[in-house]
This record gives structure tokens, C-alpha cells and sequence, in this order.
């Protein structure tokens, strides 16, 4: 790992104004949340959780379940996102439903549907069936926003010219896909996979290690290996645990992305030449095998070939530019939209109804909640400001100090912060404070990397002339960083502020409440609310907290964030 | 005319879009015929929509109203016929020069064997022989163009249609495709019946076509017809090269008209309103003084063009400028300086901005805009407020442009100032600046 490329590119938050359809999203998440609860009222009242075993044979084993869960999450995010941007880039009229519902998806808390998810999915499937396919469905839902986002944005971003010469040259629709839409958004669906892959082994551990009460969701896989290995206090294991989690990233950081990224490097539309282009070792090996080569003449070429001129036969060839929907069509939209709002009525309605079940006290408790959560994430972002500025800004104007001090910050940012939960709780329960400063940790922990790999890509970004500039000004060293660096930064740390405060909201739902050494660890707040209503079936409880939730994110992000993102965008971006 | 020497036809086509509440013609009433064995240009301000005709006629684009009839059948969706060059090349970067050429076969449905041998035979037709295997980003842009142009002879077309082919080149590469482009059209070595190129560079036009189509705009429409009754090869110094030129050039530049005309009226009054041509007043300055330079403070519009080094649409911008703060005429290809034009050329800084300062501030959009701010209680106008005022009258593209146009110029001029930072208009209290900094200083105070 050499090169200064930043380990998370953050999608830019959407410019787009809040409407309506936002509202109508949300609504549609309440909706979503109640059947969730309704399913979930059959739940068993106990479930049992796998025996995990701390043997050191064991761990291939565990690591390869990991694996195979975020293979099939990630598979399941490609399915969804080709056609679903493929559907809001095309269609005029489902952009005004999908892209909003995307950007709200986009900054849910996603963890706080977990507890919905498990019991309602417990419910209606056999257990152990139940918690697997909960710890894909969460998984997914962390991975397939912004890769549909990212392909929508291609979609959308595709030169005119390109565009009117594929139309001019009359491509049919596969040949478009493949010559044209799927190249141009190859090198953002590449950088996407890996940060959605980061954000992925988050949401897995934490899913891995999910229990409440007497009901103990854990699966086996490495997150489960390291809370078993803290819990019972076993050093050895929890080496064994981190270091076989660090090898997994690492192996497919080098033979899968980096490749991957090095591959698709040649999808650059810059008619120019790049200055150091990613590499890859095992690209490289991969092209001068010889075994290689001959799979793709023999077998791969042909194989494509056959494949393209039947696709190409069988899609006819387009005439017009754009589609016109005929009435029928209209129709049809606009009965699916009618249905689409009654059950949303009609849903609301009910999840209503459940909610003003809930006494005031209840709410009163989710406030209070709510609150305190906010302080905690505002603690940890204030800690990891106060010492990623710094260093960041130290790594991203040296070369030199970036060169050694990047490969150990990669890695110790591969490794999520969720896995290393219980190794923190056993190093914290016995300190004042306990469980609620290992809570602040944990979301500075999830957050801190995000703000770090923007201040120095930041930092690295502002120009030479004008360091010299404020060095032949003689400027002190608190005007130069008034002046100069802390607006030219401004705009790279709103946006790692923004992911930063989305992962400790986040990490709040498995960070406030712990089983840990056979006892339950608990602190008030909100995610605290969501995992206690989880353990006693309490399920307007549940509704109302996990809703809280989500109306306050995005309500935070909607009022705040986006006005200091449009700020820092339009006052202070270094062109 | 017999009928089947006619190729295309575009008969009263109109393109409407709306823009807020009126609709606006980027094209109104075209009515053009393409005959076999013509080569034809559009020529034309940007902004006329001889783009957006061509599109029309590709079949890019559908016409709001009228018909485009190709080979006397009326055109639905993508001409089959008929293949573009782009100005930008339009290469797929990711393949390489054979793969780009082969892409265009591919989506005919020719098999792989044929496809790669006559893609070799087209590069090698363009003198591409050798770089089958390089990436557009290997070439240079002329070599990048002769890709476009092998591409486009790929699928044999009728009618090639070429966006400003030569535009985004420099001068030799451009010099030397149009060279060779001429060479197979006049020698009828492609199978192409028939050539449509839109350009903003008329020598280019008068040195390839046999007829000029010339546009102009506010509304984009055809105004006259030129034929080139000029034999290949044509040569740039020739007098009647000249004179078709100067010809093209004083139909374009038009007839200095009497100042209401000119100027237009004030948006919200009745009349035609015009819009402000898109030039700095540091140009038209450099540009009086150039005229001031000549002889009797005269010159032929067209020699302009080379000795100032700019392209037709910018001298055309300039010397409409020119015509509409009173600083020239123009009659018949020629430009005149007045006699204020003559002193503004003159003139030192401040006695320049004093002149184009009083100039300016009759021109109806200022005046229009300079009132309204007159008009408010604190001297200041949101620009929101202004750019939907001004979208009655121009598209929004235009609107926002037209908008800063003015503040360029009400700065210069120091008649109004602009707010960046708070999207302001206001009213430049008399030389003092200290308020500037002290807003700068209030705004960093803002999170």
C-alpha cells in the first residue's frame, strides 16, 4: 500500500433541495418499520445463539462464513443497483420517486433496523436461517446506496457527444451498455465497491455480535470469534481473532481491488495521460501468465463473443432518443401510485395507532435518549477533529512523513471498529465512565479514519503558490492556518464529517447496549432504547425509538449538514 | 428541380422550448433543401441553432413543428442515411483506434471477420496505417479527428454531417484535414452523396462549400442563402476568395441600424429586445483601438479576423458591441469608427470608463435594472429577483448570462456593483470601496 490514495471517497451528499418526497420516504420507512413490527410479534421470546469455539482451527472456518456473507450481500447490492439506476437515470417519471428515496436511504442509521429485522425475520423463518439472511439483508443495506448512486451518477454524467454518437451510430441497447454506460462507470463503481466493502465489515461484525437478553442473534464468523475471545478474557484468541480479520482485508485489498482499480484505470474519460496510475502486483502477474492468457483466447473471448451477438440480435436496434410512454403506461403508473399511497395511509395509520399506545413517559425517555446520543456524537467527532486536523494536515503537506505513516493508517482503518468492540469493553468496564465511554470510543473509533483520509487528501490539495504565498507574507502561524488551510480543508472535512456522524449514530445501536461476560452492559441513550425494546418484545417501544431515530438523522442532515456542505462547497472549494 | 436529386428537405421546421412561462424559438421557420452531389455549411452566431439543425436533421432531435423529409419520406427517429462528426471527436477512450472504428460495424450487425478488415481498410484510407492499436489518448487531436472521420465513413453514409470538425484543432492539423477531407470529396472516392457542415470560422466555410446557409439569431432562423461559384482548388488569397468572404461577412455583421432599433426595449416594455452581445469591454477597447490604427479609422470587417487572431463569432460579438454603445457603424463588410468611438480609442482609463460609463447607461437592460435598483428602499436587488424579470424575455441560459454580461460591464463602468457572497445587486456609492472590505470582513464572520 503506497501510493496516497484515499481508503474511503465519500459520495458527495445529493445537491438537491428537500421535497415532498422526502417526507412521503420517510413515511414509507414508518410504514416499512410497522409491518417489521407486526411480523416481529411472533418471535420466539428466547433464541439460542451458536456455540463459538476459540480453537485456532476453527478461524478458516469462521473467517470463510464472513467472507461468504459479504459475498452474497455484495452480489445482491450489483442486482439491485444496475437496474434500479438504470430505471432513475432513464425514466423521468420514477427519478422523482427513486432519487429521494435514495438520498433518505442514503442517511438512515441503518443499524437501528437491525433489531426490526432480526425479529421479524425470526418470526416467519427458521432461526438460524433467520439471523443469516437479517445479517445479508443489513449488510446489503449499507452497500447498495451509493453504488446505485454512483451508477446513476454516471448514467447521468455521460458526455453529450458520447451519448448523441452511440444514438447517431444507432447502438442497440446492449451494445450502449457495454460500450458506452458500463465503462464510463466503471472506475466509480470499483471505488464505490471498496468503500462500500469498508462499510460493509462494519455492519457484519456488528450483526455478528448482536444479542440482547434472552435472545442472542450472534452467528458464527470472526465477529462473534473476537466477542467470545474478549468475553471470556482470552489474549491469545483475541490476537489470533484481529490478526486473521487483518489478513482477510489485507488479501482482498491485493487481489481483488487493487487489481481491480488498476484495471479499471483505462476507463478514465481524461484524454490525458495520468500521472501515476494505481497498480497492481497481481494484475501484473495475471497478465503475463500464460495460463491466463490462454483461458481468455480460448475460452473467455469466444465465449463473450457468442454472448454479445446473441444479446445483439435479440435487443432490437433503438430509433428514437428517449422513451415515450404510451397512456396505457400512464395508466398503469398512475394505479400503482394510487395502491402505493393507500397502503401508505393506510400503514401509517396503524403504525399511529401503535404509537399513541406508548405512555409519555416512554417518550420522554426517547428524548432524553436521543439527547445524550447527540452529545456522544458530538464527543467523538469533537476527539477525532482534534487530533486528525493535525496529523492529517502533517501527513498530507509531507510526502516523506505520508509515505511510512499511510500504509499503517490503511491498515489500521481496515480493520472495523465493530470487531474491536469487545476487546475495548474488556479494557473499559472496569474504568469510571464504563460502558459510556466505551461507547464515545467505539464511535470514534468508526469515525475518526473518515475525517483522517479528508484532511489529507485535503491538505494535499491546496496548492503550492499559495503556501509560498503565505510564507512570503510572513504570516503567523495562527493567520496561516485562518487564511489558508483551514478554509481550503473546510470543504473535505464537512464531507468526512457527514460520514463520520452517520457511522457513530450507528454505531450507537450495538455501542449503548452490550452482553458482555454474561452480563448486560447498558447506558442511557437512544440505541440503548432500541436494544432494551429488543430484548423485552416492548414493540412500540421499538417502532418509536427506531422511527426517533431515523426522523432525528435525517432531520440533522436535512437542516444542518447540508447547509454546511452547500457552504463549504460554494465558499471554499480550491478549483 | 427534379425530385430525385433532392436528398433531404426540412420544410417549415420550427424547435420550441419553453422557458418559464413563454416559449422561445431556438429555430423558426426553416424551410432547406440538401441536393445530391452539394456541399453545404451553416454558417452562423452561436446561438442561431444551426446545432441544434443539425441534430434535426440527423435525426437526434425532433422538431416541435415541420417535417424532415429524407429521399422525399418523412424522417422518424435516427436517419439511417446519415452520420455525424463532432467537434469533441466523440471517441470512446476506453477502445482503441480499430475498436472505435469497429464499434460503428458492430452496431450495424456486420460479422467479425468482415468488420476488422474493412476497419483496416478505413484507417488506412485516412493515413491512420500503424496506430490501430493506440488509445484515443495516445493521439493528437488531428489524428483523433481522422478517427471521427474513419468512423463515419464506416457505415457508408449518404449525408455527412460534420459539427465543427475543425474547430477544437490547431491550425495545421485543421489546415491539412480540410485538405484532405476536399481530396475524397472532390475526387469521389467515399460514397457520400452529400455533405452539411456547420462552422462559426467563414473562410473555412467559403474555402470548402458550394453553398453557404446563413443564420442568425434571436429567433435562430435562415436569413439568406449564398452560392459559391468558386472552382476547387480554391485559394485562400485569391480576389474573388476575398470577396465571398467580405460578402459572407457583411451579411453577418448586418447594417448598423438607427439607435432605438438597436438597442432594443426595456424588458416588461413592448418591442424586440436585444440582447447584450457576450464581450468584455478590456476586448472592445483593444479592438476600437486596432480600427483607430487603420487608415481613415475604417477596416474590412473580414481582414480583422486574422490580423486580431480571433474567431468570426468573437469579431461579430465585438463589433456588435461596438455598433450598440455608439463607438462604430457598420455598412457593407465595413466597420467605421465614430467619433466617439475614435476618442474612446484614445482615451486613458478613467476617461474611458467615464465614456462607456454614460454609453452604457442608456442601454435599455441597464437602464431597466439600474431603475429597479433606484426603485428599492436600500439601494440593493436580489439577483433571484432580477434573473425571473429577465426570464419573461430570454430563455434562462441567456437570462443568467445576459446577467452577468451587465455585471461585467456595471463594474467596469462602476455604474453598479455585485455581491458574490449574498447574490447582490446595489448601487456603487461614488468612490468609495472601503464598504467592500468591510462587507468581506462581515461575511468571513459567518460560519
Amino acid at each position: 500500500m503506497s501510493s496516497a490514495r484515499p481508503l474511503f471517497r465519500v459520495a458527495s451528499p445529493i445537491r438537491r433541495q428537500a421535497t415532498w418526497a422526502d417526507a412521503v420516504v420517510v413515511v414509507g420507512l414508518a410504514v416499512l418499520l410497522y409491518a417489521g413490527v407486526r411480523l416481529a410479534l411472533g418471535a420466539p421470546a428466547a433464541i439460542r445463539g451458536p456455540e463459538i469455539s476459540l480453537a485456532p482451527g476453527t478461524l478458516p472456518w469462521y473467517a470463510g462464513l464472513s467472507l461468504l456473507r459479504m459475498l452474497a450481500a455484495y452480489a445482491l447490492s450489483l442486482l439491485f443497483t444496475l437496474p434500479y439506476g438504470y430505471l432513475a437515470a432513464r425514466n423521468r417519471r420514477a427519478e422523482h420517486i427513486l432519487l429521494p428515496l435514495l438520498d433518505v436511504l442514503q442517511s438512515v442509521p441503518i443499524l437501528s433496523f437491525l433489531p426490526v429485522v432480526l425479529l421479524s425475520l425470526t418470526a416467519v423463518l427458521p432461526e438460524r436461517l433467520a439471523v443469516e439472511l437479517a445479517a445479508i439483508v443489513l449488510i446489503f443495506t449499507s452497500q447498495a446506496w451509493n453504488l446505485t448512486f454512483a451508477w446513476y451518477q454516471s448514467l447521468t454524467t455521460i458526455p453529450k457527444e458520447l451519448r448523441e454518437a452511440s444514438a447517431a451510430f444507432r447502438f442497440q441497447p446492449w451494445l450502449r451498455l457495454t460500450t458506452l454506460e458500463l465503462p464510463f462507470a466503471a472506475l466509480s463503481l470499483v471505488w464505490n465497491s471498496v468503500m462500500s466493502w469498508a462499510g460493509g465489515w462494519f455492519f457484519l461484525m456488528a450483526a455478528e455480535i448482536f444479542s440482547v437478553g434472552h435472545r442472542d442473534f450472534r452467528l458464527p464468523g470472526l465477529g462473534a470469534y473476537l466477542q467470545e475471545a474478549a468475553s471470556q478474557g482470552d489474549g491469545w484468541a483475541i490476537v489470533r481473532g484481529v490478526a486473521a480479520l487483518v489478513f482477510v482485508i489485507v488479501l482482498l485489498d491485493q487481489l481483488a481491488w487493487r487489481p481491480l482499480l488498476a484495471w479499471a484505470d483505462r476507463f478514465k474519460l481524461e484524454m490525458l495521460a495520468g500521472e501515476n496510475p494505481p497498480t497492481s502486483w497481481f494484475l501484473d502477474a495475471l497478465r503475463k501468465a500464460r495460463l491466463v492468457a490462454w483461458a481468455r483466447g480460448a475460452v473467455w473471448a469466444p465465449l463473450l463473443a457468442r454472448l454479445d451477438a446473441w444479446l445483439l440480435t435479440r435487443l432490437p436496434s433503438p430509433t428514437h432518443l428517449g422513451e415515450q410512454s404510451g397512456a396505457a403506461a400512464r395508466w398503469g403508473g398512475r394505479a400503482l401510485g394510487g395502491a402505493a399511497a393507500l397502503v401508505l395511509v393506510y400503514g401509517g395509520l396503524r403504525a399511529v395507532a401503535l404509537l399513541v399506545t406508548l405512555p409519555l413517559a416512554a417518550w420522554a425517555d426517547i428524548a432524553g435518549g436521543l439527547a445524550l446520543t447527540f452529545l456522544r456524537v458530538a464527543a467523538a467527532l469533537v476527539l477525532a477533529l482534534a487530533w486528525t486536523v493535525p496529523l492529517g494536515v502533517a501527513i498530507g503537506s509531507s510526502p516523506r512523513l505520508a509515505a511510512w505513516v499511510q500504509p499503517l493508517v490503511q491498515i489500521a482503518a481496515s480493520v472495523p471498529a465493530t470487531a474491536l468492540f469487545p476487546i475495548l469493553l474488556l479494557g473499559v468496564t472496569r474504568l469510571p465512565g464504563g460502558i459510556n465511554l466505551a461507547a464515545v470510543l467505539l464511535m470514534l473509533m468508526g469515525t475518526q479514519w473518515y475525517l483522517l483520509f479528508n484532511v489529507i487528501a485535503g491538505a494535499s490539495a491546496i496548492p503550492q503558490d499559495l503556501k509560498l504565498t503565505t510564507a512570503l507574507l510572513r504570516l503567523s502561524r495562527w493567520d496561516r492556518w485562518r487564511t489558508l488551510i483551514l478554509p481550503a480543508l473546510l470543504p473535505f472535512l464537512v464531507t468526512g464529517a457527514i460520514t463520520a456522524s452517520g457511522g457513530a449514530w450507528n454505531a450507537s445501536v450495538v455501542a449503548e447496549h452490550a452482553e458482555f461476560g454474561g452480563r448486560s452492559l447498558s447506558t442511557y441513550g437512544i440505541g440503548a432504547s432500541i436494544a432494551r425494546a429488543t430484548a423485552a418484545g416492548d414493540y412500540a417501544q421499538l417502532l418509536a425509538a427506531t422511527l426517533a431515530m431515523i426522523v432525528a438523522v435525517v432531520l440533522l442532515n436535512r437542516l444542518v449538514w447540508r447547509r454546511v456542505y452547500r457552504y463549504a462547497e460554494d465558499r471554499c472549494r480550491l478549483e | 428541380m427534379a425530385p430525385t436529386e433532392e436528398l433531404l428537405t426540412l420544410d417549415r421546421v420550427h424547435q420550441v422550448y419553453a422557458s418559464g412561462e413563454r416559449p422561445f424559438f431556438a429555430i423558426q421557420d426553416v424551410t432547406l433543401a440538401l441536393r445530391e452531389g452539394e456541399f453545404v455549411t451553416l454558417v452562423g452566431p452561436s446561438g442561431c441553432g444551426k446545432s441544434t439543425l443539425l441534430r434535426i436533421i440527423t435525426g437526434l432531435q425532433r422538431p416541435s413543428e415541420g417535417q424532415v423529409r429524407y429521399r422525399g419520406q418523412v424522417l422518424r427517429g435516427i436517419n439511417p442515411h446519415a452520420t455525424i462528426v463532432f467537434q469533441t471527436f466523440a471517441l470512446f477512450p476506453w477502445l482503441t483506434v480499430l475498436e472505435n472504428v469497429d464499434v460503428a460495424l458492430k452496431a450495424r450487425g456486420l460479422p467479425p471477420a468482415l468488420r476488422t478488415a474493412r476497419a483496416l481498410d478505413l484507417l488506412d484510407r485516412v493515413g491512420l496505417d500503424g496506430f490501430e492499436g493506440a488509445y484515443p489518448r495516445e493521439l493528437s487531436g488531428g489524428m483523433r479527428q481522422k478517427v471521427g472521420f474513419a468512423r463515419a465513413m464506416a457505415v457508408d453514409p449518404e449525408l455527412l454531417c460534420l459539427d465543427e470538425p475543425f474547430s477544437a484543432l490547431d491550425v495545421l492539423s485543421a489546415d491539412a484535414l480540410r485538405g484532405e477531407l476536399l481530396e475524397l470529396w472532390t475526387a469521389g472516392k467515399i460514397p457520400t452523396r452529400a455533405i452539411l457542415m456547420v462552422t462559426h470560422n467563414i473562410e473555412e466555410a467559403v474555402f470548402m462549400a458550394d453553398r453557404i446557409v446563413v443564420m442568425q439569431k434571436d429567433p435562430g432562423r435562415v436569413v439568406t442563402e449564398l452560392p459559391v461559384p468558386l472552382a476547387h482548388p480554391r485559394h485562400r488569397k485569391a480576389p474573388a476568395f476575398l470577396e465571398m468572404v467580405d460578402r459572407v461577412y457583411a451579411t453577418l455583421a448586418g447594417q448598423t441600424q438607427p439607435e432605438h432599433v438597436e438597442m432594443g426595449s426595456a424588458p416588461g416594455e413592448p418591442g424586440l429586445k436585444r440582447a447584450l452581445p457576450d464581450t468584455t469591454i478590456t476586448d472592445l477597447a483593444g479592438f476600437c483601438e486596432h480600427v483607430a490604427a487603420k487608415p481613415g479609422d475604417r477596416a474590412d470587417i473580414y481582414r480583422l479576423a486574422e490580423e486580431l487572431r480571433v474567431d468570426s463569432d468573437h469579431l461579430l460579438r465585438l463589433t456588435e458591441a461596438a455598433e450598440l454603445l455608439g463607438f462604430a457603424t457598420v455598412t457593407g463588410g465595413d466597420i467605421a469608427l465614430t467619433p466617439l468611438g475614435e476618442t474612446f480609442a484614445e482615451a486613458g482609463i478613467l476617461a474611458r470608463k467615464e465614456i462607456c460609463a454614460t454609453r452604457i447607461r442608456r442601454l435599455p437592460l441597464v437602464r431597466w435594472l439600474l431603475a429597479m435598483l433606484q426603485a428599492t428602499h436600500e439601494k440593493r436587488l436580489e439577483r433571484g429577483v432580477a434573473q425571473t424579470a429577465l426570464e419573461l424575455d430570454f430563455p434562462a441560459e441567456v437570462a443568467t448570462r445576459q446577467l452577468e454580461i451587465i455585471v461585467n460591464w456595471g463594474r467596469y463602468t462602476e455604474l453598479l456593483a455585485y455581491d458574490d457572497t449574498r447574490d447582490l445587486f446595489y448601487l456603487e456609492p461614488a468612490g468609495n470601496a472601503s464598504h467592500l472590505l468591510a462587507a468581506g470582513e462581515r461575511t468571513r464572520g459567518e460560519p
